[in-house]
């Protein structure tokens, strides 16, 4: 778990890639994004609150 | 929601034979193609010489790997997920090797079928026979035959510097499971496998497909997703999508096996070689020997527990078949296995693993039936041994809002708690049993997915709508999207005529799959149709010379907001849009989104078998489905999705299995052989609709169609256990193999 200061997902992306250099390529593609448990296909589009919790997950599809 | 009609937009089609599927589509001009397949399993290709077949009077073209792109191998951004178009692209045609019986080799595009299967017979492949391997744990070995040179398994520090059949490792953890296991008061541990199963649509893959003579191609087909098929062969034969332009026909089954293309590409080579549109349809035995399976896996769980019955800790590692391609549903296998409950330490190891049988494809809820099967199997056991009821140990480690998934975040809002209790007080759990009969139960998980739609609304001047989405309806999702759209109309369903459009007539739509449909793209009917709404009230507004909001839009009509005092006249929809030339011109609504939110779904299966003892024969007796559905839109078709996943799910646990001979070849690549359940064997299965609405969806909707055939391979493999005292952990559970087990 990591705390991070940011009001956008994008921002949070962004932030991370700061400190971990390398993660935005890393989740550039086939992941998707839970925000406080709803999962999201379009991560960067997303607000978030002061207590979010963001979890970065493989993106889903199904059959 | 309104009143609507108890069939589907179409149905009068289906079952009167009049709806077009794939095989249906006739274009004057119009030829034949036809697939040369491998006959081996493991093999290079030395050489192809077409030149015989070429001359064929008759013949108009013929394709190999050398007519298509040789395409780089790399994972791209496609769809909701990544692609390599390489592994896409060398499985719809081989290339260098044949990495299964059944592999394209070469099309050949003729005036008649038979002068096509005429020309295949004229081509000369030159192969060198290759060692293969079918089973994933021989796969496994590091003396396998290599499938694929390049293959470095990923997921592995440090990086491997010898190639293998192992794709992939991936693991997910939560907490410290050493540290669970080391304050378990009971630890079970158990291995499984499960058989690679085909989806079994009635329908075979079919398409036809004409290139003009400026380029400007046009395939009609049978898929799950006409977006999908554009943007595959686009890639796949290295064409601009706009110069691509797919129309669904009617699908005759898809489950997730039609998530990808086999005979498109190669229609539209030929096509493009001869100048002549080409149809191409699939026997059945092309069907099994040719397109992809779900993948079959091998499971060791092992669980921790106190002896009330709470959960510890657990552990899963399962390697899936991918074929002979790498992907496998083996990360969705891991996310799945413990995801009904609240477990404070696990770990999940999967393996995507390839070996010479056809590349996989999605089934239903891809990943997760196998790895329920090895869990509530487990659970099934770890409750005999605890003496507690088996509904009794799931309840009391439920997943609930605000669990911590495995996977990472917590629970959204859920209905799992809701299914388990609907079970313990239904009637099917409460009935005595007889000698010989058992009653099992198991539960499941699926995510469900949102993902990019489009809907338009069109209003005609009758006052009648047209709702135009771009999802084929392989499960009803017509009929969903008239009803949502009729709701916010505050019309009759009658009125709404829901359509599939084209790649050219709609916005972009995300396939139909992953139980999407009725949440994401009803979703954007509901937009769409918000958006008629909104333009309603303000031609009302036009036409009473007053302000947008001092008109309200109620059960189809505009009415003055509350609080205006005058008595002006309600106006219809039907005479807004009569007079719709005079107030501004044609009414139309549009919307298009990227849809989060999905609500996770959960499923509760009830089973009671009887057990033969003399032959190992097992009978279904009675099976109860119950199911979170969030709400249900149309009743009718969430039943049916539920008792078709139960049905498949049944054929999986006791009966389908792919049989390969010494050489790698399909023995049973047909419907008498490969054994899937049919009405006579199956009771009727009772549904019950467990409603926790969704709130990230404006009426609540969850997917349906894939948590049905998650808890199926556990709860018949529970029930047969109880029945006959003999626990059976490798699928199917086919009479000869219960036989042996009850005879050892």
């Amino acid at each position: 778990m990591v705390e991070v200061d940011a009001d956008t997902c994008q921002a949070l992306i962004e932030r991370m890639d700061e400190r971990f250099p390398g993660f935005a390529d890393a989740i550039a593609t086939g992941v998707a994004v839970a925000i406080d448990g709803q999962i999201y296909p379009d991560p960067l589009q997303q607000d978030l609150r002061p207590d979010s919790e963001v979890c970065f997950l493989p993106a889903l599809e199904g059959g | 929601m309104g009143r609507y009609p108890a069939g589907s937009p179409g149905w009068r089609d289906k079952v009167t034979g009049q709806a077009n599927y794939g095989a249906d589509f006739s274009l004057p001009g119009m030829i034949t193609g036809r697939v040369l397949r491998s006959p081996h399993a493991h093999a290079r290709i030395v050489s192809i010489d077409t030149t015989e077949a070429g001359k064929l009077a008759g013949v108009r073209a013929v394709v190999t790997a050398a007519d298509f792109p040789d395409l780089p191998s790399e994972v791209v951004a496609g769809g909701e997920s990544p692609v390599n178009y390489r592994y896409i692209s060398c499985n719809a045609i081989a290339r260098d090797k044949v990495l299964y019986e059944g592999h394209a080799v070469a099309a050949v595009a003729a005036i008649s079928a038979g002068v096509a299967e005429q020309a295949l017979k004229l081509i000369r492949v030159e192969y060198e026979v290759l060692p293969h391997v079918i089973d994933v744990r021989d796969a496994m070995r590091d003396d396998a035959p290599l499938l694929h040179d390049n293959l470095y398994t990923e997921g592995v520090d440090p990086k491997p510097t010898k190639p293998s059949n192992i794709a992939k490792r991936t693991e997910f953890l939560l907490g410290d499971p050493a540290a669970g296991f080391a304050e378990s008061e009971i630890i079970l541990e158990r291995s499984y496998t499960t058989q690679p199963v085909h989806q079994g649509y009635i329908e075979p893959h079919a398409c036809v497909a004409s290139v003009a003579a400026d380029g400007m191609t046009t395939v009609w087909s049978s898929s799950q997703g006409q977006f999908m098929v554009r943007e595959f062969c686009a890639k796949l034969l290295k064409i601009a999508d706009s110069d691509i332009r797919v129309l669904p026909a009617e699908i005759g089954g898809g489950f997730g096996g039609k998530t990808t293309v086999y005979l498109e590409p190669l229609a539209i080579a030929l096509s493009r070689k001869s100048g002549r549109p080409v149809k191409m349809v699939m026997s059945r035995e092309e069907v099994f020997k040719a397109s992809g399976p779900t993948s079959g896996g091998v499971l060791q769980v092992k669980l921790g527990a106190r002896r009330d019955g709470t959960l510890v800790a657990a552990e899963c590692e399962l390697a899936y078949q991918a074929g002979a391609f790498p992907g496998s549903p083996a990360i969705p296998g891991c996310m799945t296995a413990f995801a009904c409950y609240d477990i404070p330490n696990a770990r999940t190891v999967g393996y995507d693993v390839v070996s010479n049988r056809p590349k996989c494809a999605a089934y239903r809820a891809p990943g997760a039936p196998m790895a329920a099967f090895a869990v509530e199997s487990a659970l099934d056991e770890l409750a005999l041994e605890l003496g507690m009821d088996p509904v009794e140990l799931r309840l009391k480690n439920a997943a609930k809002e605000g669990t911590r998934a495995l996977y990472g975040p917590k629970m959204p809002v859920i209905g799992f708690v809701e299914t388990l209790e609907a079970a313990r007080a239904h009637a099917h759990y409460n009935t005595p049993l007889k000698a010989n009969q058992g009653r099992g139960i198991a539960s499941g998980f699926w995510f469900n997915i949102g993902g990019q739609s489009s809907a338009a609304v069109h209003i005609n001047e009758d006052g009648t709508a047209e709702v135009v989405t771009g999802n084929p309806d392989i499960g009803g999702s017509r009929a969903s999207m008239a009803i949502m759209a009729a709701e916010v109309l505050g019309i009759d369903y009658a009125k709404v005529k829901p359509l599939i459009g084209d790649t050219a007539s709609v916005g972009y739509c995300f396939l139909t799959g992953g139980s999407r449909v009725t949440f994401a793209t009803g979703k954007a009917v509901v937009e769409a149709a918000n958006d008629v709404v909104q333009q309603l009230r303000a031609r009302a507004a036009k036409i009473w010379k007053c302000e947008v909001d001092e008109v309200i839009w109620k059960d189809g009509v505009a009415h003055p907001a509350q609080g205006q005092t005058d008595t002006r006249t309600q106006l219809s929809l039907a005479e807004i849009a009569a007079s719709a030339a005079r107030t501004g011109g044609p009414i139309s609504g549009k919307a298009s989104l990227n849809v989060g939110g999905a609500g996770p779904g959960f499923g509760t299966h009830l089973c009671d078998v009887e057990v033969d003892p003399e032959t190992g024969r097992v009978t279904v007796l009675r099976y109860t489905v119950i199911q979170d559905v969030g709400r249900a839109i149309h009743p009718g078709y969430v039943e049916g999705q539920m008792q078709g996943g139960a049905a498949q799910g049944i054929g999986w646990a006791l009966n389908e299995e792919y049989v390969y001979d010494d050489q790698g070849r399909l023995q049973n690549s047909g419907f008498l052989d490969y054994r899937m359940p049919v009405a006579s064997d199956l009771p009727m299965i009772d549904a019950v609709l467990v409603e926790v609405p969704n709130p990230a969806h404006p009426f609540g909707v969850r997917g349906v169609g894939e948590v049905p055939i998650v808890p199926p391979l556990a709860a018949v493999a529970n029930a047969v256990a109880r029945a006959s005292g003999v626990r059976v952990n490798d699928l199917p559970i086919s009479p000869p193999r219960l036989l042996a087990a009850l005879m050892k």
